[in-house]
């Protein structure tokens, strides 16, 4: 019966894990928008203000959102146009097109992309897909029609707004900035970009209609904050079914962003960057890791996603090199120190190579040179070493110039983690002259 | 609504008759009583004389000017001869907004005595096209029932103003013993009776010329020819063509008629089959009829209701040969083309009038009083069927299941034999009373209701023949417009096709049925309209807001007096001419240009000026430059055509003479993006007001000052001209102003802060937008401070400082300060490796040497390969640093995009 019992308590502790597993994913892969944006405040009253006066007032307005990848322009302006819809009135009212320069890749895509999403094309069939042309002065039409008290205020939000800029004249972006500033219907234009320079690169007939509003977001996080954060990201909410689990877990959670090792783990992240995109990816790895057996979140996962977020891209290729292939990294990085940097050919690294079998190697073979030569292409092939300039292809292969594309730093690491690497071939790696 | 058979398209010879009659020394002119227009490939000629009333060549081709001539004489060469008339003028050459003023609707036929001095009375003689009838109408009276369709109807006078009672004595001329109708003569003399022009035109329409076979259209019926503006510029351009090809030959108008037996012949065919017909028809006409005598009498029989009952009985003894009727009518009708014109019989000429007495005016032969009977009554049939047979095709085809639909050919001859049946019966009740069976004809079912019956309905199955094509074919039309469109097209279809009618202008009525792809969307409408601004600021910020447009426009006096009085000017003088206007953005070029032709539109509603059109296009709202014939042409005469098409429209329109010709002032907005590497988008612009008779006032608007000069070929600039005009950037004081005009006493700005910002925007741009936006924007931040301290809830300088710190200062500090360590550190580093090397450019790898240094410095841990690669990355994408080459990994090459000094600083401060 107790076995019974237990393995009731199994599954339901499974269910639990699961749920609670469920609810931290989705709040860790941006599937849902937070509550509140943080450390946002000013930037959400002010955008939202701005946008309420649109679909209230019908007040044509233009801003751009800036800041870096990963601030959370895409998760405010979610947040702003989820509290404007709330709004009785600004929801019967606002017509929403989504752009993004990376989707339309010309004029011509979003002006058809446009005139879908307001739905105009049922109003003429499917004839407005006709020239570019028609389809402009067709979308002109319709804007000017309107006016400011009596049309549907329309939110156009251009993400990547830096690659718009870069069309064909800006023909869209002046002419949606230029309905903006005339007595047409009422329209917000709302650019979304990481690029701070964003402004030089309109046009300056464009840049004049633009309203020169610019909401920065800038996180100015402490790390404090940046604690606190990362406490309330893993905490289970209050309304969690079992009360039980989640104070468990919240609990454990307290405890884990007080330990040492995690609070330095975290920041070494904080001060890699602050956004909290980074910070989720690791958090994510971590949570993976919970599962039934172990239903808490322990500084050891932690640990173990770090290890695995911080790990250099190149020193796992490093890893799986055969000792010749090491050994002519080794003899590379020789040159590299010798000439200061300047690129090398086959025939220079062969020639090093030789050099330390004759004078110190004691357990290497002696190759062959067809044989260094393959080892050599592999490495050509994993692009640890690449051609100077892939133009000039006359030269015979041994005399190809190359650059090796590994730090030192690098080197020398991959050769401590080396499993069983020779002593002779570490002696030479860190000795100064080959 | 063409049917001036004077209107024909062809080569036309000019010739004084007589002697002049007198000669006015000083200006060295002779005076010429009457000219005659003979026309190439035909034997008559036409005259026309003083007093009489004529049709003036204009650029709507359905619609001709109306004059009376007064004077013709030439000057000294003998070459040019000139007309003094007197206008007239169609409803449609009243401005549209005058229309109302008439306060009922006009007459088809109404025209109106033109008085308007500032109107050029003198045309080119050779502009005439012939003669028409005019007939004047006491005010009370109502129009006259019946008559020909040709005859037009004065009533009132129309001094650009105002429609005033016409006093008949400035009618007089024409009250007096009529001018000679220019009937026909020559050799070939065979004058028919004349049918009714739209029976003309219609049979006309069976022959086919080159031209209007090149044309390719179906297009029937008028309501068709009026549907498709397009094509009837496409007639015209042909028709141009043709003239200087001086092409011989019948020219018939654009309207083909497919079904027509007679589709392919050629003049000569014609003639030979008139010939034929004529032969049979004087069996049963009087054969010693002249034939001048005979067309006079048929078009005097017209206006008369007499001899209707007489022409009964004639009716149904001819009804043998009644399937065949439609070839006599054609044939009569084209006879009449070649030359004929339909005036009034009273002839002072004795020229004309040898041959012809009186007697034998009498002596009409019954048939041909007949038919300019019965034709008249279908015109009138059909061209209320044609109003109406859009709409009701569109609601309720199935009335037509008499008339089949696919072919134009089964529905005639299915037709032809329910018309016989009916047409029979009708005959019955002709003969037993023929007042009674005048609405069975009315198969059509769909025009009775506004079919005016006249007391006998002589329905010859030709007639009815005739209409059947024209149903069909409309119905076909309406068809076409239906499978093409949604029921809401239909809708408008039907709306236009009525408009036309009334207004068969081109210039003003919006002709062109909107087909689909003219259907014009809009964003629906808002389910609360939107709310009014609440408080001061509110107000304040909607009045500040740049799309408000201002009560007035201060601070550009000057500039708008220039142009004023340059657009005024060659509005004036009916001339064209160019115009360059310069100046960086927001300086308000845009916004004066408006205002002038605001003004100036208010001044030509009170006429003080004539009237002209406006015309706005601008460079950056096309694809193409090409676009911008298209824009052109399209709201020009609200015509779609592809841009070499709409090239040439425009090239035939700006160069065509055309008396009483509005100006076109065009303004031509970011002129710079209409450069194409020859230039001929620009050239054309330049070229056309130049034209002698274009009337073509181009303004254009860029923003560089030495536009032409860095772009534009020398033919393009000197076309240009140097009327130009450069708008200075606003003073702070301008703008000021500007902000105080616009806020017109709401109070809810500091006089400081307004100082401040328009000081600190003319410093910066002199761009008013930015200024309005500046103050928009503080006047937000007063509003959400204004609730936490109370203030005097004015807009102060506090207000404004943070607005314009808002849009002004860099953000590249503030991102400085708020990247993370990682990146400032990386930021340093990468000064340390521009010090080091002496370059304002160093690789990744040279950095990240410099990057794990400082990192040890601080006392962290240093970063690997990848952490600092994305570090950089990172910095890259705000544009703090600029990266090249990111496939080159290690050797990825780095920039700074802020100078060293401003890195510094923030780093410092932090």
């Amino acid at each position: 019966v107790q076995d019974r019992c237990g393995c009731v308590l199994m599954m339901l502790c499974d269910g639990v894990c699961v749920q609670a597993q469920k609810l931290l994913r989705e709040r860790l892969c941006h599937q849902k928008l937070p509550d509140q944006p943080v450390g946002l405040d000013s930037q959400y009253k002010h955008l939202l203000e701005l946008l309420r006066r649109t679909a209230v007032h019908g007040e044509s307005n233009s801003v751009l959102i800036v800041g870096p990848r990963g601030s959370g322009k895409t998760m405010l302006l979610g947040c702003v146009l989820r509290e404007l819809m709330s709004l009785k009135e600004a929801q019967k009212n606002v017509l929403l097109v989504e752009l993004n320069g990376l989707l339309q890749t010309d004029d011509k895509i979003a002006l058809k992309e446009i005139t879908r999403q307001l739905h105009l094309e049922n109003v003429v069939g499917d004839k407005v897909f006709g020239s570019f042309a028609e389809n402009l002065a067709f979308l002109l039409e319709a804007l000017k029609k309107g006016d400011k008290s009596s049309s549907r205020p329309v939110l156009f939000v251009l993400d990547e707004f830096d690659l718009f800029a870069h069309h064909k004249n800006q023909t869209l972006l002046y002419n949606l900035l230029d309905v903006s500033q005339s007595a047409q219907t009422p329209v917000a234009v709302l650019g979304l970009t990481c690029r701070l320079d964003v402004l030089e690169l309109l046009e300056k007939r464009v840049k004049s209609r633009f309203s020169h509003r610019q909401i920065h977001l800038f996180s100015s996080l402490s790390f404090a904050q940046y604690l606190d954060v990362v406490r309330a990201q893993l905490s289970l909410p209050p309304d969690f079914p079992d009360p039980k689990f989640s104070d468990e877990w919240n609990h454990s959670v307290t405890k884990l962003c007080e330990d040492k090792t995690v609070e330095e783990i975290l920041r070494r992240n904080f001060n890699g960057s602050k956004d909290f995109r980074s910070l989720h990816s690791l958090l994510f790895l971590a949570v993976s890791r919970v599962s039934v057996s172990h239903s808490t979140l322990r500084e050891a996962d932690l640990i173990e996603a770090w290890r695995l977020i911080s790990v250099d891209s190149k020193a796992n290729v490093l890893h799986g090199l055969s000792i010749l292939e090491l050994c002519l990294i080794i003899a590379m990085k020789h040159l590299n120190d010798t000439y200061d940097g300047e690129p090398f050919n086959f025939q220079m690294v062969h020639n090093e190579f030789k050099k330390f079998i004759q004078r110190k190697s004691h357990s290497i073979h002696k190759f062959e040179k067809p044989v260094v030569m393959k080892a050599f292409e592999h490495l050509l092939q994993l692009e640890l070493v690449r051609p100077v300039d892939s133009g000039v292809c006359k030269v015979q292969r041994e005399y190809q110039l190359m650059r090796l594309m590994l730090e030192h730093g690098q080197v020398m690491e991959a050769l401590q983690r080396y499993p069983q690497c020779p002593t002779d071939v570490k002696q030479w790696a860190l000795s100064a002259f080959g | 609504m063409s049917r001036y058979i004077t209107r024909l398209r062809m080569r036309r010879t000019y010739k004084w008759n007589g002697r002049p009659v007198g000669e006015d020394r000083k200006l060295k002119r002779q005076y010429y009583e009457s000219m005659s227009i003979s026309v190439e490939g035909k034997t008559e000629d036409a005259t026309v004389s003083l007093g009489q009333y004529i049709l003036i060549e204009g650029d709507d081709d359905d619609n001709p000017f109306v004059a009376q001539l007064l004077k013709l004489y030439t000057d000294d060469s003998g070459k040019k001869k000139t007309a003094v008339l007197q206008w007239f003028v169609r409803m449609c050459e009243v401005p549209q907004n005058k229309r109302k003023l008439l306060g009922r609707d006009p007459h088809p036929q109404e025209i109106f005595f033109y008085q308007d001095r500032s109107c050029d009375n003198e045309v080119d003689g050779e502009t005439i096209l012939g003669a028409v009838q005019i007939e004047y109408v006491p005010v009370q009276d109502p129009f006259p029932v019946g008559k020909s369709r040709d005859i037009l109807f004065v009533k009132l006078l129309w001094d650009t103003k105002s429609f005033r009672a016409l006093d008949p004595e400035l009618m007089q001329p024409s009250q007096s013993p009529k001018s000679p109708p220019p009937s026909s003569r020559g050799p070939q003399t065979r004058a028919l009776p004349t049918p009714d022009p739209s029976v003309m035109k219609r049979a006309m329409s069976g022959i086919l010329t080159r031209g209007s076979m090149s044309t390719g259209k179906m297009s029937s019926s008028e309501a068709e020819s009026l549907h498709s503006a397009s094509k009837l510029s496409a007639a015209k351009a042909l028709s141009a063509k043709r003239r200087s090809q001086a092409v011989s030959g019948p020219q018939v108008r654009k309207k083909l008629d497919l079904c027509s037996p007679s589709k392919n012949m050629s003049r000569d065919d014609v003639l030979g089959e008139l010939l034929d017909e004529r032969s049979e028809k004087t069996l049963t006409s009087k054969l010693n009829t002249s034939p001048t005598g005979r067309i006079s009498i048929s078009i005097r029989l017209t206006p008369l209701n007499l001899n209707k009952e007489e022409c009964v009985s004639p009716l149904s003894s001819h009804s043998p040969d009644k399937p065949r009727m439609t070839a006599h009518d054609k044939d009569d009708a084209a006879s009449v083309f070649l030359g004929v014109q339909p005036i009034e019989d009273d002839d002072p000429e004795p020229l004309i009038n040898t041959g012809r007495t009186p007697r034998k005016r009498e002596a009409t032969p019954r048939r041909a009083g007949l038919r300019g009977l019965k034709a008249r009554t279908p015109s009138r049939r059909k061209d209320s069927a044609a109003l109406r047979e859009p709409a009701l095709a569109a609601l309720a085809e199935e009335e037509h299941e008499d008339s089949p639909i696919n072919t134009a050919a089964t529905s005639r001859s299915k037709r032809k034999s329910a018309q016989l049946v009916s047409s029979r019966i009708k005959k019955q009740l002709n003969l037993l009373g023929n007042k009674i069976g005048l609405q069975s004809d009315g198969e059509d079912g769909d025009d009775d209701d506004c079919f005016i019956p006249s007391k006998i309905d002589l329905q010859s199955s030709s007639d009815e023949e005739e209409e059947a094509k024209i149903d069909s074919e409309d119905e076909l039309i309406v068809k076409k417009h239906r499978g093409s469109g949604t029921s809401r097209s239909t809708e408008k279809t039907r709306v236009s096709a009525r408009t036309p009618r009334k207004t068969p202008s081109k210039k003003t009525a919006p002709a062109t049925p909107r087909t689909p792809r003219h259907a014009t969307p809009s964003i629906p409408s808002r389910t609360a309209p939107a709310r009014k601004p609440g408080n001061v600021l509110e107000e304040a910020r909607a009045r500040l807001h740049v799309s408000s447009v201002p009560e007035s426009l201060p601070c550009r006096e000057q500039e708008f007096q220039d142009i004023y009085n340059f657009v005024e000017s060659k509005v004036i003088d009916g001339t064209g001419g160019c115009m360059y206007i310069s100046g960086v953005p927001g300086t308000g070029k845009t916004a004066t240009v408006h205002e002038v032709i605001r003004s100036l539109q208010q001044s030509a509603e009170q006429d003080e000026i004539p009237h002209f059109r406006f015309i706005e296009i601008n460079g950056m709202k096309m694809t193409d430059p090409h676009q911008a014939y298209v824009q052109i042409l399209q709201k020009l005469t609200d015509q779609k055509a592809t841009p070499d098409h709409a090239a040439a429209l425009l090239e035939k329109r700006f160069s065509a003479p055309a008396p009483k010709k509005e100006t076109v002032v065009l303004l031509v907005d970011e002129l710079d993006l209409l450069w194409t590497r020859k230039q001929n988008v620009m050239y054309n612009l330049f070229d056309w007001p130049t034209r002698r008779n274009a009337r073509l006032v181009v303004l254009t608007i860029a923003n560089t000052m030495d536009l032409p000069e860095r772009i534009m070929i020398n033919r393009v600039a000197s076309r240009l001209g140097l009327t130009r005009m450069s708008f200075q950037p606003y003073t702070f004081k301008q703008l000021q102003q500007i902000i105080t005009s616009r806020l017109n006493r709401v109070k809810a700005f500091e006089e400081d802060a307004l100082q401040l910002v328009s000081r600190k925007v003319a410093a910066l741009s002199g761009d008013a937008r930015r200024c309005l936006d500046i103050c928009r924007r503080a006047t937000e931040i007063c509003e959400h401070s204004g609730s936490q301290k109370n203030s005097s809830g004015l807009v102060g300088m506090s207000h404004v400082m943070e607005a314009l710190d808002e849009m002004f200062s860099s953000s590249y500090i503030s991102a400085i300060r708020c990247a993370s360590v990682q990146e400032q550190l990386f930021l340093r580093a990468v000064i340390a490796e521009f010090r080091r090397l002496g370059l304002e450019e160093a690789t990744f790898q040279q950095v990240f040497v410099q990057h794990q240094a400082l990192c040890r410095v601080e006392g962290l841990q240093p970063a690997n390969v990848s952490e600092g690669l994305t570090v950089c990355q990172r910095l890259g994408s705000c544009r703090l640093l600029l990266l090249e080459g990111s496939r080159l990994d290690l050797f990825l090459r780095i920039r700074l995009n802020v100078s060293q000094d401003d890195v510094l600083y923030a780093l410092k401060a932090d």
